[in-house]
């Protein structure tokens, strides 16, 4: 009898799960709530003169802005992806992954190697005037610093979010309702039309709404070239009127915006999960292509490819060399230390609070654990500028209430306990990323059949030994992926560093922003480089993904 | 023999929908049970019941002795000292054939545990793929690794859920009958869950056939067969078909195609209607016979054909016959009835009837 297990005790450990997991999903939403509920706080002056003078401006820019960039991804994403997927070509396997490496740049990184190479002392403009001998304002150039330019800058970084799903997409549908097509007598070309891309478009869609949501989310790119959107709007109201209410309500404006979209996405995705009628894709059948129509596609793919990675990393390779020995020095090292402290601990504590959150779901898998699983998943749509309003609100609330009690009380004033240090930055990179982790640990436990536990416990394994013994070792490879993308997604944040860093405290990401912000391109190219050459980590996870994929086949 | 395990008046329920109900047997130490049924009849959340996964509505489920699951109270699974081989096998990928069989026996000293290992290799004829990993070896393969992990710390009590539903057909029998060999040499108890008779025959000492969440029968498969408990179970064991006809005096029934055959189920007065199961073997094929029918349709078989006829009445029967005896369709043939066991029930509409040959394990 000493062995029993009674219901009750069953049950509180159920509760304790329950309540573990609603009120951790409910600090991380914390900030999305606060923000949202300055929707039903009375408008301030401010925000009535906000609507009279900039408001519009805001709207238009951004909606025009959503525009070009799905122009351009679409331009770029889905037309690669077929090429790469489903048509052979030389050089097409390298293709499949280098498409991928633009994702390793930061929009505002591009944006300013842009403008350095363009500018009128830039290296094209100075060969364009050697060449033809003309003089300043004899000429017409187009202007890169422009809502347009930004619309481009950001295409060219983002259209691999459009390239990866898309070409998921093709793969999938390949072997089956493909060759049903050819056989009833539809040529290649027109099988595209008509069939593979109606079938994908539902991955399309995804793939571009995450390209949109980065797009409402960027701050560097737009504020560099001078383009006011929501995300400058909020800064400017912060910092130059400030007034948090405003900024707030701007915040939950943005995020009605970014709600269209995850709906928009989600929406999507599940349609392309039915639309994946075949479960098993055999080796496909390549469309050969000619000898013009080959070269047509590597000067297409090589175009994405060269635009987006190896023009501007090039160029600040060679910005990097130029200033290498008067700019790496101690205070370089302080940045990567920085850096790689503030990724590491966040990507630490998101995992641990991924694994956290995913293995009780798998435990209990009651619908309030499941809905406080995705209530902390939240965040990975909403832009870091609302994020860092969002944090910055209650916990200087918190911080003041204190201080004022502790100096009331006590006669000593505290000051800011929380709101001032790195807690709250970790907090909001927490609130940001903690998705990307959780998306991947959950998938990797999902992979995991529920019989692996079942054996474990009937061979006298305790569910915590089950996870140790078990889940970890068969995790590994999830688990560092979880790490590493979080790792290096926090390397690349601006908007929420530069708002909630402490007082003198720098980044990677926030020293590139600023030497390029004050004209330095050159001082900013080596801080730039050492982002992107990490952001080139979970590229080539991708990429072995899609190599080992296609091996299983 | 001791009995090992109790099932007592057991139901399980998902969400308050009863899954099975009122399940009674026992199994004594060394025997080898069978739950038999059509997909979704319930046998696998009985297993699960008994293995701790799922808590009970009523009942109570005792084990060498102790209770381990009552309503409200649920030994986990870890404290219960069983062990299971699933659909899938679940062997774990990240350790070898040896570490997946010792991963039960972490309880135990090296020494022990290094000698029983050695024991399961040898049994299970795994010695050469001790070092492999499981993705490395054949469904059979990894099979044996499953049932060797399950057996490694010696449970109580050895649970198989349709161990062999992902193998070939022409395997599976001859699997069953090895595993049987297995755990009769480690005098293992055991119970398996399988929707495929022949499985349960190779394998079972006693088969439980499971029928809408009810126990229908407990019994030997020689008893299932000859002696079906009603007609569920008589549909699901074997081939046959159910004609009707009517009890008349001396306790006989004369069968609508116009036979007369005895006994009648008891209690069932002159005039009530009965249902009759007639095996393909029942009929012989007979070229003198008086009784002809046409044939409907027919299988080949190689050693013999399966016609089915149809009588006068239009009722269908089947019949086995040696396959020289080669007759198209729509040919009368000559058959007679050899019943060797008569099974029948009696109609719904003869109320007052109970039903007969219940062999029913309380018995």
């Amino acid at each position: 009898m000493e062995d029993f297990t009674k219901k009750s005790e069953e049950s509180s450990s159920s509760n304790w799960w329950n309540w573990a997991t609603a009120s951790l999903a409910g600090l991380l939403s914390l900030p999305i709530l606060v923000v949202l509920g300055y929707l039903f706080t009375p408008a301030g002056e401010i925000w009535s003169h906000l609507v009279e003078t900039v408001l519009a401006d805001y709207v238009s820019n951004s909606l025009l802005l959503m525009f070009g960039v799905a122009i351009g991804s679409l331009l770029l994403g889905v037309g690669t992806a077929w090429l790469a997927s489903m048509c052979s070509f030389p050089g097409r396997g390298i293709f499949e992954w280098m498409l991928l490496l633009p994702l390793a740049i930061p929009a505002y990184i591009i944006a300013y190697t842009y403008t350095g190479m363009l500018d009128f002392s830039g290296p094209v403009q100075s060969t364009i005037r050697d060449i033809t001998g003309w003089g300043y304002g004899e000429y017409w150039f187009p202007e890169i610093r422009s809502l347009w330019g930004a619309a481009l800058m950001l295409s060219l970084v983002l259209y691999p979010y459009v390239y990866l799903l898309t070409r998921a997409a093709f793969l999938n549908q390949s072997l089956c309702v493909l060759d049903v097509s050819r056989t009833l007598g539809n040529g290649p070309w027109r099988t595209f039309f008509t069939v593979a891309l109606p079938l994908a478009r539902p991955s399309i869609v995804a793939g571009l709404s995450l390209a949109l949501m980065e797009t409402l989310a960027d701050y560097g790119t737009v504020q560099y070239f001078g383009v006011s959107t929501f995300t400058t709007g909020i800064f400017r109201t912060w910092y130059g009127l400030d007034n948090a209410a405003a900024a707030a309500q701007l915040s939950a404006m943005l995020l009605l915006f970014v709600f269209t979209l995850i709906l928009l996405e989600r929406n999507s995705r599940k349609k392309s999960r039915y639309h994946n009628t075949s479960q098993r894709h055999q080796s496909i059948s390549r469309i050969p292509l000619k000898g013009w129509q080959s070269v047509g596609a590597i000067t297409y793919c090589g175009a994405a490819v060269l635009f987006g990675f190896l023009l501007p990393a090039s160029q600040l390779g060679i910005w990097a060399t130029t200033v290498s020995e008067e700019s790496i020095d101690g205070a370089f090292i302080d940045l990567i230390s920085n850096s790689l402290l503030l990724g590491g601990v966040s990507a630490l504590l998101a995992l641990l609070l991924a694994l956290f959150l995913s293995y009780g779901q798998r435990l209990h898998n009651k619908p309030i654990v499941k809905f406080s699983v995705r209530l902390s998943g939240m965040g990975y749509a909403v832009p870091g500028t609302v994020i860092a309003v969002g944090v910055i609100i209650p916990f200087a609330w918190l911080d003041n209430s204190f201080d004022s009690w502790m100096r009331a009380q006590f006669d000593v004033s505290t000051g800011l306990i929380l709101s001032g240090t790195l807690f709250v930055l970790i907090f909001a990179y927490l609130v940001r990323f903690l998705a990307v982790s959780l998306q991947t640990v959950e998938a990797g436990l999902g992979r995991i059949k529920p019989s692996m536990d079942e054996a474990a416990r009937s061979l006298g394994y305790k569910p915590n030994e089950v996870l140790r013994f078990v889940h970890l070792p068969m995790l590994k490879g999830s688990l560092l992926t979880a790490f590493l993308l979080v790792f290096v997604d926090v390397l690349k944040e601006l908007p929420a560093t530069l708002i909630l860093r402490p007082f003198n405290f720098n980044t990677l990401a926030v020293r590139a922003y600023e030497l390029a912000a004050d004209e330095r391109l050159a001082d900013a190219a080596p801080a730039s480089l050492a982002i992107v050459a990490t952001g080139i980590l979970p590229v080539i996870l991708l990429s072995y993904s899609i190599t080992k994929s296609r091996k299983t086949k | 023999m001791p009995i090992q395990l109790d099932v007592k008046n057991v139901s399980v329920a998902y969400d308050g929908v009863a899954v099975v109900t009122g399940i009674n047997f026992t199994l004594d130490v060394g025997q080898i049970g069978c739950l038999l049924g059509p997909s979704g009849c319930g046998k696998t959340s009985l297993l699960r019941a008994i293995a701790g996964f799922e808590p009970l509505a009523s009942g109570e489920i005792h084990l060498h002795g102790k209770q381990v699951s009552s309503v409200g109270a649920t030994t986990p699974p870890e404290k219960r000292r069983i062990g299971m081989v699933f659909q899938d096998f679940a062997l774990f990928p990240h350790l070898s054939v040896s570490e997946n069989i010792s991963f039960g026996m972490r309880l135990m000293d090296k020494k022990q545990t290094a000698s029983r290992v050695e024991e399961l290799l040898d049994l299970m004829e795994l010695r050469a793929f001790r070092h492999q990993h499981p993705h490395e070896l054949s469904g059979g393969q990894q099979q044996r690794v499953a049932l060797a992990r399950a057996m490694g710390p010696k449970p109580e009590i050895l649970l198989l859920d349709e161990p062999f539903s992902s193998m070939d057909a022409e395997l599976r029998e001859h699997l069953a009958r090895d595993i049987r060999l297995v755990l009769k040499k480690d005098g293992v108890t055991a119970i398996l869950v399988t929707h495929d008779q022949f499985e349960a025959f190779a394998m079972a000492d006693e088969i439980g056939v499971v029928g809408e969440g009810q126990l229908r029968q407990w019994n030997n498969a020689y008893e299932l067969y000859h002696r079906p408990a009603d007609t569920m179970v008589s549909a699901f064991i074997g081939m046959g078909v159910m004609v009707s006809g009517q009890v008349i005096e001396n306790g006989q029934i004369a069968l609508s195609m116009g036979e007369i055959v005895k006994p009648a189920p008891e209690n069932c007065e002159v005039g009530c209607m009965v249902s009759v199961l007639l095996r393909p073997d029942d009929l012989i094929h007979d070229d003198d016979s008086q009784l002809t029918f046409k044939i409907e349709d027919r299988a080949f078989r190689g050693a013999e054909f399966l016609y089915t006829l149809k009588t006068p009445d239009g009722e269908k029967v089947l019949c086995m016959v040696q396959s020289h005896h080669n007759h198209q369709i729509g040919e009368k043939i000559g058959v007679r009835l050899d019943v060797q066991h008569l099974t029948s029930f009696p109609m719904s509409d003869c109320s007052e009837c109970q039903l007969t040959n219940c062999q029913s394990h309380q018995s």
